[in-house]
């Protein structure tokens, strides 16, 4: 896979197939639905319990509005996915533009998913520091070099928009 | 000696003004953080997931702060679990954590010890 900024997108050439089917599923990893964990992650409370305005409050303002930032990231994370489905030959490598005017929602989608992944699965912090594990072993295995692979886009992308001095 | 006939002018006074006034009622009452004016604190907790590079630019974007100060914060959040990025009014505070929720970081607003 190569990672490179080509004007105003971000290219992503010969991807693999197994690269681009963990793309594909960005959408699909950040329900919520059926996971207190993960619904519990992604719209974590804003004080502490006691703190019963503040909270009563956010749940019934800010969350919604939260919700539906989330899924309108998700949302132009999955349109600039749609070109991963026009490959000719279903074994080959393809490619995704990303504009950059879409980083953001990127940034946000794969943070969703990682976060929504690693809530589900229960991941430890020792687990996603081993960054050597091989996806072959097991579905958590997978999952976890799914978390790694995303984090890794995340980076890439903060490179292009956020230069480091 | 002028010295010390105002010094006891002033006890003479303190006396006579004692002697006609009566015994106050103290109402007590219990002020809260507020009343008091006292900061409320935005902090951020540590998460094993978000990316070191990406709280910097999030407190970078949020606080308008600096990369140095972004990654000072960032360092205690990594190091210590928390930090304390900005601190003020309760409103301003909660409009904070809701930008810092907005980039899934886990954010709370407290009131000052």
């Amino acid at each position: 896979m190569e990672i490179c900024r080509k004007g105003e997108t971000l290219e992503m050439r010969e991807l693999d197939p197994f690269l681009a089917e963990l793309l594909r599923q960005i959408p699909e990893a950040v329900q919520t639905k059926d996971s207190p964990a993960v619904e519990e992650r992604l719209f974590s409370p804003p004080a502490v319990p006691e703190e019963d305005e503040i909270c009563a409050e956010w749940k019934l303002y800010v969350e919604p509005e939260l919700r539906r930032l989330f899924q309108t990231a998700t949302e132009t994370v999955r349109e600039d996915l749609a070109q991963l489905l026009c490959t000719a030959k279903p074994f080959a490598n393809c490619s995704l533009s990303i504009p950059l005017a879409h980083a953001d929602a990127w940034l946000s989608g794969l943070n969703q998913a990682r976060l929504a992944i690693t809530a589900s699965n229960g991941f430890t912090q020792d687990e996603l520091s081993d960054q050597y594990r091989s996806p072959l072993g097991s579905r958590r295995d997978l999952s976890l070099f799914q978390v790694n692979f995303y984090g890794f886009l995340q980076e890439m992308i903060l490179r292009e928009i956020d230069p480091p001095n | 000696m002028s010295r010390l006939g105002h010094e006891e002018g002033c006890v003479r006074a303190t006396f006579m003004i004692a002697a006609t006034l009566q015994t106050p009622e103290l109402e007590q009452a219990e002020a809260t953080a507020e009343d008091l004016g006292l900061p409320w604190n935005v902090v951020v907790h540590n998460d094993p997931v978000n990316l070191m590079s990406y709280v910097t630019m999030v407190f970078q974007r949020v606080f308008g702060y600096p990369r140095e100060k972004a990654e000072k914060h960032m360092l205690e959040v990594h190091q210590l679990g928390r930090s304390i990025v900005w601190s003020g009014m309760r409103e301003r505070g909660e409009l904070y954590v809701q930008q810092l929720h907005q980039y899934l970081l886990l954010a709370t607003v407290e009131r000052t010890a």
